[in-house]
């Protein structure tokens, strides 16, 4: 058995960066943190890299296939025998696929940041954060126990939090790591029920006997189907349940309110949590159970189907209107991650094609991470050399920033699903694994992707035609400014990402990465292939139309659509819904006499009892007069009833 | 190893800090003190495990007994199984803490240090303890630190701020909040709640300490161990468990008797926060756990329950409040 | 003489012991107070003088009681005085109503 001992370092080496710097990154360390953080996740992302290399090639093939290996397990709280929350690394094609990509986007912005966050004051702060989300993530994949999962599920919801609320003297920024966290804890606690109702019937926590166990029809499976609550079997809703937290962490509707609001954190947080990692731990979790999924009849699944199918296309018609650049983006994602939430709902009982949504999902995933990340990092770019996120202050920065158009085009030709970019085979293994599972959504996916088509490129365009080509020295760059467009290090990972945007598409990945292992056939796309790209185009067309040059073109059309376009550009009044709920609903109904309850009548009842003492002392306490007689007179009182006693009671 | 030491070296360690001469003199005394009492934490813990893996699987290890007032049959009894090593690693943890926390302590910093030893030997003795009354007498001793270290060095609640509007006001509570405001809770106010409060459960738990003492067969006997084999008749059971759970739930917290938390917490200097959250409402639970549970273990079905209704009540009813 | 029942001189015994209470609770004066003091005690005398003499002719262990009480009578007197004397000192007034200081 080869030794995996090396897997754990993937993990602790960033969790090991996280507590150096922590403890003396600010003080000791200083501009040396970045270096001291990027070098532990380099190491990581080489351990991956290598590991998936003797994964993919060398240990992990069984006859055609892939297998699962666990690779390290330490029983850590053993509640009996069979059940016990252990410590353990699991190694799969998806879990090995997910270490790759989180350690190569979580180097990627490190290296960025080593220019974007230069001079900051918490520098060391921000690394050491870092350090603790790669850390979280990189356990979330290997983990190899659910209730494992969850722990590092809470941990990346915790580092979030601290990353998004990283310039915690704005406002803004703490309340959107708030509203982050509170959103999805409110998720999480759907994911803990689906814990607890899944792992109490299987008898088990571990992964793999969980899936054994509620897959093959046995006792467990057959008690945990024929128990229902309101009619729905206690399976499905155990793992309805497990995909609520899945749907929270992953921005899905209607628990998406979350993402937009994070964008308040410096950009590359953005490119590594909200694009590339954090948001697909809910795909993750959806894949990981996959089996139990599919076994349970599909409804769960069409759930699944339906909610990122409708996210996909919300956020798609919501991203048409923002105007801030990082909005877009954010949307952009939470369409994409609908589109990967779509593809693992499209399950067909039978066929060649049973498992097709499964492949096309991760696929999606892996080349998502590639070209969304860019997209930030230029973004980040931009931002940090207009000083604002509004569309409106850009324009005409083609010749400016020349490596960052190039690198922004190949992002969004990949997400438009133009040939030969990583995006078009991705999508269309969606759309062709939708065709197969249910027209309706189908539709809705090709009318998806022409829309993504039309908003990225309106953002294209808008950043960087529209207006006159702006040269150096234009304007608002001050003397000892920055130097040409970016220092190195925040160049040099939009080049890799770059190359990623355009080769990942090429990765035999339904050779690797297979719901069993085996892998399966790709049918050439050909002629499938025509309807979706044809829509792209003329996305792309209509946003050249409209936004190549500053015309008023774009508000006219706005104006015709009115209604619709005045709906979508306040993202549909979903927080205000939200807002409404709690504040007056469950804020003003319940929590505020909740609160008059314990001030007045629970507390009210102890300072009641003090006062009755104080009451009684008060009244009482006149009989100390302080003057002789009175006392005299009580001292003969006693006296006189204790004669009574003993005379009338006592003879 | 002598489980006694762990109360007497937070109470040398005080004893020390009266001779000290400066701040600086006083502070490391204390986390040198701290220190120590991790270390032997740290290393009971090691004993322990080395014990239980050499295969002694007695209940309580490194017993040690001594007759206190042997008229009343009262003994000074202390030992330790795997609750009472996790609960003393945790109380030498947070000590250590609190010591480090509160640095820069004034006025008054060597009666603030001197109080933290005594709470912690006070904690230290109850999670040792083996006999009822030793318990007892280390519950009560943990308790009026608790009062001074609150009233004298603690600042008053600062009124809520209301996370949604938009105003954001901080102040001390003045007598003009409002008709809903209750009470202004300065200081002195949440250390007498805080302290009548414990009393009044203290109180309670003696009441049902005195009735397992006077419900034990033979020679009456506060030995923990010996009443739980005992077991007790089922109606004294009855009678005397809701005293020692309720008893024991004042000091956890337990629905309706939290109302001390908010004000003690809020109005606490930072170490006694640290301290009341982190080991002090785990007194009452250990208590409710190796006292009422483990002795009652009838009368504990029957109540479960409610137990389990007041339990829910308070996860759900602290969430709400505004 | 023709015997005067005992009740009678207990009658009188007994209301003179409750004058000199009610002077005792009321007076004001502290002197005042301590002369009804005495006519509690020298009730008590009575009582003790009129039952050796009805009860017990031939013994003469109640008069030898009024002879400790009055001997105790002029010693608690001198006492009593010398507080009034020092509470005057204090208070500057021999009214008990003034020192009532020690109360609630």
């Amino acid at each position: 058995m080869p030794n995996y001992a090396y897997i754990a370092l993937i993990p602790l080496l960033p969790l090991a960066a996280f507590v150096v710097l922590g403890l003396f990154g600010r003080k000791y360390f200083r501009g040396w943190s970045g270096v001291i953080g990027t070098l532990a996740v380099l190491i990581s992302t080489g351990l991956s890299l290598w590991a998936a290399y003797r994964y993919f090639f060398v240990d992990g093939i069984v006859g055609e296939g892939h297998r699962q290996i666990v690779a390290l397990k330490y029983v850590w709280l053993s509640f009996s025998p069979g059940l016990s929350i252990d410590m353990s690394i699991i190694l799969d094609p998806i879990s090995v696929m997910m270490i790759v990509v989180v350690s190569f986007v979580s180097l990627m912005v490190h290296i960025f940041s080593l220019g974007y966050m230069k001079g900051e004051v918490r520098f060391g702060t921000y690394y050491a954060f870092l350090g603790l989300f790669t850390f979280s993530m990189l356990g979330l994949v290997l983990s190899g126990n659910i209730f494992e999962i969850y722990i590092f599920w809470e941990l990346v919801g915790c580092s979030s939090f601290l990353l998004i609320g990283y310039y915690f003297d704005r406002p803004t920024a703490v309340a959107a790591a708030k509203k982050a966290f509170i959103v999805t804890r409110f998720a999480d606690l759907g994911f803990l029920i689906g814990i607890l109702i899944l792992s109490f019937h299987a008898e088990s926590l571990d992964f793999r006997t969980l899936i054994q166990r509620l897959n093959a029809p046995s006792s467990q499976l057959a008690g945990i189907t024929t128990a229902s609550f309101m009619g729905i079997s206690l399976l499905s809703w155990g793992l309805v349940l497990v995909f609520i937290g899945g749907a929270g962490k992953s921005a899905l509707f209607p628990l998406h309110i979350w993402l937009p609001d994070a964008m308040e954190g410096p950009t590359p947080v953005s490119a590594l949590i909200h694009a590339a990692t954090m948001v697909v731990a809910g795909v993750y979790l959806v894949a990981r159970l996959y089996p139990v999924y599919m076994f349970s009849g599909g409804t769960v699944l069409q759930v699944v189907l339906y909610v990122g199918a409708f996210s996909a296309l919300l956020a798609a018609i919501i991203a048409c209107t923002q105007t801030d650049i990082k909005r877009v983006l954010a949307y952009s994602t939470m369409s994409q991650i609908g589109y990967m939430m779509l593809a693992l709902g499209t399950f067909h009982p039978a066929g060649e094609a049973a498992t097709m949504g499964y492949t096309a999902s991760l696929f999606h995933l892996f080349t998502h991470a590639f070209f969304k990340a860019l997209l930030f990092l230029c973004a980040g770019v931009v931002i940090h050399k207009v000083h604002s996120n509004e569309m409106r202050d850009m324009g005409g920065l083609r010749k400016l920033l020349p490596l960052t158009h190039g690198c922004f085009l190949i992002a969004c030709l990949a997400i438009a699903g133009i040939p030969p970019f990583s995006g078009f085979f991705s999508k269309e293994d969606i759309l062709l694994s939708a065709w197969h599972a249910n027209k309706f959504v189908y539709g809705v996916g090709l009318f998806t992707s022409g829309l993504t088509a039309f908003y990225m490129f309106r953002l294209y365009f808008s950043v960087f035609w529209r207006r006159p080509v702006r040269g150096a020295g234009d304007g608002h760059d001050g003397p000892g400014h920055h130097h040409g467009e970016a220092p190195f290090t925040m160049k040099l990972p939009l080049v890799i990402l770059a190359l990623g945007a355009l080769l990942a598409g090429f990765v035999p990945f339904s050779r690797l990465v297979t719901y069993d292992g085996l892998p399966q056939e790709t049918h050439g796309i050909g002629v499938f292939a025509i309807a979706p790209v044809a829509l792209a185009l003329i996305g792309i067309f209509i946003a050249r139309y409209l936004y190549f040059k500053e015309s008023d073109r774009p508000d006219r059309v706005a104006a015709a659509w009115g209604g619709l376009y005045k709906w979508a550009y306040h993202k549909f009044y979903i927080d205000e819904v939200y807002t409404f709920i709690t504040k007056k609903i469950i804020f003003n109904l319940i929590g505020r006499p909740a609160a008059w309850i314990d001030r007045n009548i629970v507390d009210g009842l102890m300072n009641f009892l003090a006062t009755v003492t104080a009451g009684i002392s008060g009244a009482i306490k006149g009989l100390q007069s302080g003057k002789v007689q009175d006392y005299a007179l009580y001292f003969f009182a006693g006296i006189a009833g204790l004669t009574v006693l003993f005379i009338y009671l006592y003879t | 190893m002598n489980l006694s030491l762990l109360v007497i070296a937070p109470l040398i360690t005080a004893a020390a800090v009266v001779f000290c001469r400066g701040l600086n003199g006083i502070r490391w005394v204390s986390l040198a003190g701290a220190t120590v009492q991790l270390l032997l934490s740290f290393g009971l813990l090691a004993l322990y495990w080395k014990e239980r893996a050499a295969g002694n699987s007695g209940a309580f290890l490194f017993e040690y007994r001594h007759a206190w007032f042997p008229s009343w049959n009262i003994w000074y009894h202390v030992g330790v199984d795997g609750i009472s090593v996790s609960m003393i690693l945790l109380t030498a943890l947070v000590m250590e803490a609190a010591i480090l926390v509160s640095w820069a302590i004034k006025p008054m910093s060597r009666e603030f240090f001197i109080l933290l030893h005594f709470l912690s030997a006070g904690a230290y003795g109850f999670f040792l303890s083996l006999d009822l009354f030793t318990l007892f007498f280390f519950l009560e001793v943990s308790v009026i630190p608790k009062f001074l270290l609150i009233g004298v060095w603690g600042s008053g609640r600062k009124v809520a701020v209301d996370a949604f509007s938009e105003k954001v006001t901080h102040s001390t509570a003045t007598a003009n909040d409002g008709p809903s405001a209750g009470p202004t809770v300065t200081a002195p106010y949440s250390a007498m709640k805080l302290a009548l409060m414990l009393m009044g459960g203290s109180a309670l738990v003696f009441v049902g300490l005195m009735g397992l003492y006077y419900n034990t067969d033979g020679v009456h006997s506060f030995d923990l161990m010996s009443i739980a084999q005992m077991h007790l008749p089922v109606e004294a059971q009855r009678k005397f468990f809701p005293f020692l759970f309720v008893g024991f739930g004042i000091f956890t917290a337990l629905f309706p008797f939290h109302t001390w938390v908010p004000d003690g917490h809020s109005s606490a200097p930072t170490a006694a926060s640290m301290f009341l959250a982190g080991i002090s409402m785990k007194l009452g639970g250990y208590g409710c756990l190796r006292v009422a549970v483990y002795l009652m273990p009838d009368a504990a079905r029957e109540y479960s329950p409610v137990i389990i209704l007041l339990a829910t009540i308070a996860i759900v009813y602290g969430l709400l409040l505004r | 003489m023709s015997q005067i029942p005992l009740s009678h001189i207990l009658v009188v015994s007994t209301a003179l012991f409750f004058i000199g209470m009610y002077g005792l609770f009321t007076r004001r004066n502290m002197i005042t107070m301590l002369m009804s003091v005495e006519l509690i005690l020298n009730s008590v005398n009575i009582n003790f003088v009129a039952f050796n003499k009805y009860l017990y002719p031939d013994k003469l262990e109640g008069v030898f009681f009024t002879l400790f009480i009055i001997a105790i009578a002029a010693a608690e007197a001198a006492v009593a005085i010398a507080i009034i004397i020092n509470l005057y000192r204090n208070f500057h007034s021999i009214d008990v109503e003034d020192a009532g200081e020690m109360k609630f």
